[in-house]
C-alpha cells in the first residue's frame, strides 16, 4: 500500500500553495512533514483525502484514486481540532465511527480498549466540551483511529500536549506502526520527528526542499556539529577556516563544521592549550538542518 | 448510502430528543388544545363565582321595560332585567355601589327613548345586546300602529334569495364552485402558515446545524468519511422528517381534538373552512408544493450554512432567505382576496414565490394544467441547481474560514468545492 504523490500542484487562484510535489511514501512506515507555517502541509493532506482537488498531478494510494470508497481504511486527525462540544463521547465516537464504515459494538469495543490505554476510562459518558483540552485531544485521536485504518494522516498531533501526553501518543503511533499501518504526519517538533520517522520531506512555499530517508539526509548534509568543553577562551576557533558557525554554550562552545576532517584540524589548534573536558562529535540534528534550509528567520 | 442514513439518522435523533424540540412541540400541543376548548376555557372564567348583570330598568312609560323583559330569558343569559320603582338618582348609587350592573332609563319620545347608565363604558356588549331589543320593540310598536300584521313583517326581513353561480364555459372544464373555492381558500390559509413556519423553523435549523459543524470544527473529519453532498442531503432530509413527524403529531392532535368536540365546535367554524368540499387534486397539490418549497428553501439554507463560519454570522446570512419568504407570504396572503390579478399569476413562477403563490391559484381558480407543470418544472429545476451549486459551495465552504461572508466568498467556495476529475 504505497502512498505515490506525482508532480502534484495547487494553485488557490494566483497563489500556489503546493508546487510540484512528488513523494513515495512507503507501506507501514512513519512518514515526516516539516515545514513552516504556510509551507502547504495541510493543503497537501487534504489534497491526500481528496478533500480538495490537486490543480495538477496524480496521487495514488496502491495505483488507486483516493475517494469516498476508500475513507474506512483511512484515519485523520486535522490540524485544527473539532468535536461535537455537546455530545458525550460515546455517542460522539460512535457516530464518528459508523461514518467510518463500522458498527456500533465494534465502536465501543475499541472505543473501551482506547479509553484505557490513555488513562481516560471514566470519560464514556462526558459531554467533550466538560474535559479539559489535552483529553479532549486524546478523544480527538482516537477518533482518528478508532477504525483501525491502514492510512493514517496526522496534522500536528503532539501540539498542545504536555510530555507525558505526548509519549503516551507516541506510543500508541509506534504501536498502530508496527501493526502496518502507514502513517504520515506534521510536526514542529523536530525531535518528535527524528525519533519516529525513517522518511520525512521538508517543505518550503509549497516545494519540497529536503526530501528522503533520515539517514541520508543527514549523512548528505555533511556539515557536522562539534561540541567542545574547555577550560579556556575557545573564541579564535570561528577563524579557523571550515568552521561555519560557532556557538556559546554554557561550559564551552558549539560548532557547525563543513565536514569531519575540519575536526582533526580543530583539535590540534587546541591541544596544549589548557584542559579539555569534552571534545565530542555530532550528527547534525533535523533542528540544525531545517534552519539552514528553512532559514533562521522561521525560528 | 449507508453512511446517507447514519447522518439522517443522526441528524435526526439529536434534534428529535433536544429538550427545544419537545418544548416547541409542546406549546403547540397546549396551542391546539386551548383554540379547541377556547370556549370551555372562556366560560372557565366567566362563569362561577361572576353572577349573571342585573340591570335595572326605571320605566317612565310602562310599557316598555315590561316588554323588554318579555324578550330576554331566552335569548341573553348573560344578564338579566329587573324593574325598579325607585329615582334614577337612587339606582345610579346602587350602581355604584355595585347592585346593579346599569341603569336604563326610558322616557317618553317618538315612540320612547332610552339612556343607558353604567359603571363599565368598556363593556359594550350589553349594551349593543340592549340596544338590539329596543330596536326590535320600537317596530313592533310603530307597525302595530300603523296597522301591519307579524306576517308582513317578518317577510320584510327575510333575507332576499341570492345565489352566485359561475358560468360554464362551453367544453372547457367545470368552473369552481363557491364551496369549493372557500374550501380551497380554508386550506390555501393552512398550507401558507404552515410553509411559512416550515421554511422558517426548518431552514434556519438546518443553517444552524451546518454552522455548527463548521464552528466546532468537527466538519473536516465529517467530510473525510462521507462526501459532503450526501452529508448535505442527508441533512436536509433528516430535518425534513423532524419536520414531518412534527407536524404529523400536531395535525393528530387538532385532528382528535376536533373529532372529540365535533358536536360541541360550532358547524360554521367548518363550513367557513370547508375542508370538506376540497377536490383530491388540491390536496395532492398541497403536498407537493409544501415538499418542493422546503427542498427549495433547506437546500439554499444549507449552502448558505456552510459559508458561515461563526454562529452569530447564521443570522445575517438567513435574513435575506426569510425577506424572501415573507414576501411570498405576503403575496399569498394578497392573492388570498385577488388570485386572478396579473402579480400573482407571474409570482408564480418565480420559484421562490411559487409554492405558496402557485398553490393558491391552482387552489382557487381554474388555471390550465400546463401552467401548473411549467411552474413545478421550474420549481424543480431551480432545486436541482440549487443542489448543485449548494453541494459544490457547500464542498468548498465547509474548508473555508473567515470572519463575515461577502459575495466573494461565495466564488472562493466554488473553486475550493471544483471537482477537476
Amino acid at each position: 500500500m504505497v502512498l505515490q504523490i506525482d508532480n502534484v500542484t495547487k494553485k488557490f487562484g494566483k497563489f500556489t500553495a503546493v508546487d510540484q510535489l512528488s513523494l513515495k511514501i512507503p507501506e507501514g512506515e512513519i512518514f515526516g512533514f516539516l515545514g513552516a507555517n504556510g509551507a502547504g502541509k495541510t493543503t497537501t493532506f487534504r489534497m491526500i483525502l481528496g478533500l480538495i482537488d490537486q490543480t495538477e498531478g496524480k496521487i495514488r494510494w496502491n495505483d488507486e484514486v483516493i475517494d469516498y470508497s476508500k475513507t474506512d481504511y483511512i484515519g485523520y486527525l486535522p490540524e485544527e481540532r473539532g468535536l461535537y462540544p455537546k455530545m458525550k463521547v460515546k455517542e460522539q465516537m460512535v457516530y464518528l465511527g459508523r461514518l467510518r464504515g463500522m458498527d456500533k459494538k465494534k465502536v465501543i469495543k475499541e472505543l473501551n480498549y482506547w479509553l484505557e490505554r490513555f488513562k481516560i476510562e471514566g470519560y464514556l459518558e462526558k459531554k467533550v466540551e466538560e474535559l479539559s483540552k489535552g483529553n479532549q485531544q486524546k478523544i480527538q485521536f482516537i477518533s482518528s483511529v478508532i477504525n483501525q485504518p491502514k492510512l493514517l494522516i496526522l496534522d500536528e498531533p503532539f501540539s498542545g500536549l504536555d510530555p507525558v501526553n505526548v509519549e503516551l501518543l507516541k506510543d500508541a503511533v509506534i504501536e498502530l506502526k508496527n501493526k502496518g499501518t502507514t502513517i504520515v504526519f506534521s510536526s514542529h517538533q523536530m525531535s518528535t520527528v527524528e525519533e519516529l520517522c525513517e522518511h520525512l520531506c521538508i517543505m518550503q512555499n509549497g516545494r519540497p526542499i529536503v526530501h528522503g530517508a533520515l539517514t541520508d539526509i543527514k549523512r548528505g548534509f555533511g556539515k557536522k556539529n562539534l561540541l567542545i568543553h574547555a577550560d579556556f577562551n575557545l573564541d579564535f576557533l570561528s577563524e579557523i577556516p571550515g568552521v561555519l558557525k560557532a556557538k556559546e554554550v554554557t561550559e564551552g562552545v558549539r560548532l557547525q563544521i563543513e565536514d569531519e576532517s575540519v575536526s582533526q584540524t580543530i583539535l590540534t589548534a587546541i591541544q596544549d592549550k589548557g584542559f579539555v573536558r569534552k571534545f565530542d562529535l555530532l550528527e547534525p540534528s533535523l533542528n540544525d538542518i531545517f534552519i539552514e534550509k528553512v532559514g533562521e528567520s522561521y525560528v | 448510502m449507508f453512511k446517507f442514513w447514519v447522518v439522517l439518522a443522526q441528524t435526526f435523533m439529536t434534534r428529535f430528543k433536544s429538550k427545544s424540540f419537545m418544548i416547541t412541540t409542546a406549546i403547540f400541543l397546549v396551542f391546539i388544545f386551548a383554540i379547541g376548548n377556547i370556549d370551555r376555557i372562556i366560560s372557565l372564567f366567566d362563569s362561577g363565582e361572576e353572577e349573571t348583570d342585573v340591570v335595572a330598568i326605571v320605566d317612565e312609560t310602562n310599557r316598555v321595560g315590561t316588554m323588554l323583559i318579555e324578550m330576554t330569558g331566552e335569548e341573553f343569559s348573560h344578564f338579566q332585567y329587573q324593574q325598579v320603582d325607585n329615582g334614577l338618582e337612587d339606582v345610579q348609587t346602587q350602581v355604584i355601589d355595585g347592585e346593579y350592573a346599569a341603569v336604563l332609563h326610558i322616557t317618553e319620545g317618538a315612540p320612547f327613548q332610552a339612556t343607558f347608565y353604567t359603571e363599565q363604558l368598556l363593556n359594550n356588549s350589553l349594551e349593543y345586546d340592549i340596544n338590539q331589543q329596543l330596536q326590535q320593540i320600537k317596530v313592533v310598536a310603530l307597525t302595530e300602529e300603523a296597522g301591519i300584521s307579524q306576517a308582513v313583517i317578518n317577510e320584510i326581513y327575510e333575507p332576499v334569495n341570492f345565489e352566485t353561480a359561475a358560468i360554464e364555459s362551453p367544453g372547457g372544464s367545470e368552473q369552481r364552485t363557491e364551496e369549493e373555492v372557500s374550501g380551497a381558500r380554508g386550506l390555501v390559509y393552512a398550507m401558507l402558515f404552515l410553509l411559512y413556519f416550515a421554511v422558517l423553523t426548518y431552514g434556519q435549523m438546518i443553517a444552524t446545524d451546518v454552522a455548527n459543524e463548521k464552528t466546532s470544527r468537527v466538519m473536516e473529519i465529517l467530510i473525510s468519511s462521507s462526501s459532503p453532498v450526501s452529508q448535505m442531503f442527508a441533512k436536509i432530509s433528516g430535518i425534513a422528517l423532524l419536520g414531518l413527524t412534527q407536524i404529523s403529531i400536531l395535525i393528530l392532535a387538532a385532528f382528535f381534538m376536533i373529532e372529540q368536540r365535533q358536536a360541541d365546535l360550532d358547524a360554521e367554524f367548518f363550513e367557513f373552512f370547508g375542508f370538506n368540499d376540497i377536490p383530491v387534486a388540491t390536496y395532492i397539490y398541497a403536498i407537493v408544493f409544501f415538499l418542493l418549497g422546503y427542498l427549495l428553501y433547506a437546500t439554499l439554507s444549507a449552502m448558505l450554512g456552510s459559508l458561515v463560519s461563526r454562529m452569530e454570522d447564521v443570522g445575517q446570512l438567513m435574513f435575506p432567505v426569510i425577506i424572501l419568504v415573507i414576501i411570498a407570504f405576503m403575496l399569498s396572503m394578497f392573492g388570498l382576496d385577488m388570485p386572478d390579478s396579473e402579480i400573482i399569476r407571474i409570482t408564480s413562477f418565480i420559484p421562490f414565490f411559487a409554492p405558496l403563490v402557485m398553490f393558491l391559484r391552482v387552489g382557487l381558480l381554474n388555471i390550465p394544467f400546463y401552467e401548473v407543470m411549467l411552474s413545478i418544472g421550474i420549481l424543480v429545476a431551480t432545486i436541482a441547481v440549487l443542489g448543485y451549486l449548494g453541494a459544490k459551495i457547500y464542498r468548498g465552504g465547509v474548508l473555508m474560514y473567515g470572519t463575515g461572508v461577502k459575495l466573494k466568498d461565495f466564488k472562493h467556495a466554488l473553486q475550493l468545492g471544483k471537482k477537476d476529475k
